[in-house]
């Protein structure tokens, strides 16, 4: 095909720009309960104060942590594709996946602990606490949730781009998929850097 | 042409960029500790927004974008920026 060459650059760049463009719909989407949660904080600021000490800071910093090595193996990856190393971008990817997997297992872990205090939306416990504290908890699981559901279609996606690779699909010169991976696993990143501060450690 | 102009990091820089996101973390929670009172969530944003900053430059390549897609993220922080602003001044002056 005589149009490969040029049809291909475009390809490459408008792909990720409209994956630049699905991020900011996910900014938004997290941006919305990021601005809940700061009008219920400077509404019910003790409640807050009070219901941020149940959460554990060592789990929440090991998480963070996990993210940073695994946003790093992530871009190391993209790196070594574009060196034509098939082989070390599928470990550095095998890596970041295994880091998930220790991300998942923390929260699980986490939230195990806290619905074995009951305290899970709509249980009994739940509802005798002060309301700004149901709101703490109810803001707790629904922003570390959704950013869990994110780290799963994340891996999801990292694992497609393995098995791409494997194929010869993905290599050192059409590796869109892979740029557009790694930009949502760092998406995912970007998301737990703030969360992180803001629902842990300001108490 | 393909993807070949793209930028290719080296294994050095992302581990630098590694290490001094570990330090900006550790800054964060040894800083919290220390009590500031109302300035303690500034100055977590503060912290948070410069390690956020250092993974989209760096991490997520935007250094070595084209100027669009520069412009259009610092575009969209900026709206987000201003609908935060927005909201509290409503908020608070309801």
């Amino acid at each position: 095909m005589s149009t490969t060459e040029h049809s291909e650059f475009i390809d490459s760049d408008t792909g990720k720009l409209g994956m630049w463009l699905f991020l900011f719909t996910e900014l938004f989407l997290f941006g919305g309960l990021f601005i809940v949660y700061a009008v219920m904080r400077s509404k019910y600021a003790a409640d807050f104060h009070q219901a941020a000490l149940e959460l554990n800071v060592f789990v929440g910093a090991t998480n963070t942590v996990v993210l940073l090595v695994s946003s790093m193996t992530v871009a190391m990856s993209l790196t070594a594709i574009q060196q034509k190393r098939a082989g070390k971008a599928m470990g550095l990817l095998f890596i970041t996946l295994l880091l998930a997997g220790v991300f998942m297992v923390n929260k699980y872990f986490e939230w195990g602990h806290k619905f074995g205090l009951h305290l899970y939306p709509g249980s009994d416990v739940m509802k005798s606490l002060p309301h700004g504290e149901i709101m703490f908890f109810g803001l707790y699981f629904m922003m570390t949730g959704l950013h869990a559901l994110h780290v799963i279609i994340g891996g999801v996606l990292l694992t497609i781009v393995i098995f791409k690779i494997k194929s010869g699909k993905i290599n050192a010169e059409h590796y869109l998929l892979q740029e557009n991976g790694a930009l949502y696993w760092h998406l995912v990143d970007l998301i737990w850097i703030f969360l992180f501060p803001l629902l842990y450690l300001v108490t | 042409m393909k993807n070949n102009e793209n930028h290719v990091s080296s294994d050095s820089l992302n581990w630098t960029v590694l290490v001094i996101l570990l330090i900006l973390t550790t800054i964060t929670i040894l800083a919290i500790k220390i009590h500031l009172g109302a300035y303690t969530v500034a100055l977590a944003l503060i912290l948070a927004s410069i390690k956020v900053s250092i993974v989209l430059t760096y991490f997520m390549h935007l250094k070595f974008e084209n100027m669009l897609l520069r412009l259009m993220v610092g575009g969209v922080f900026l709206l987000f920026a201003v609908v935060i602003a927005i909201t509290f001044i409503d908020y608070y002056f309801r």
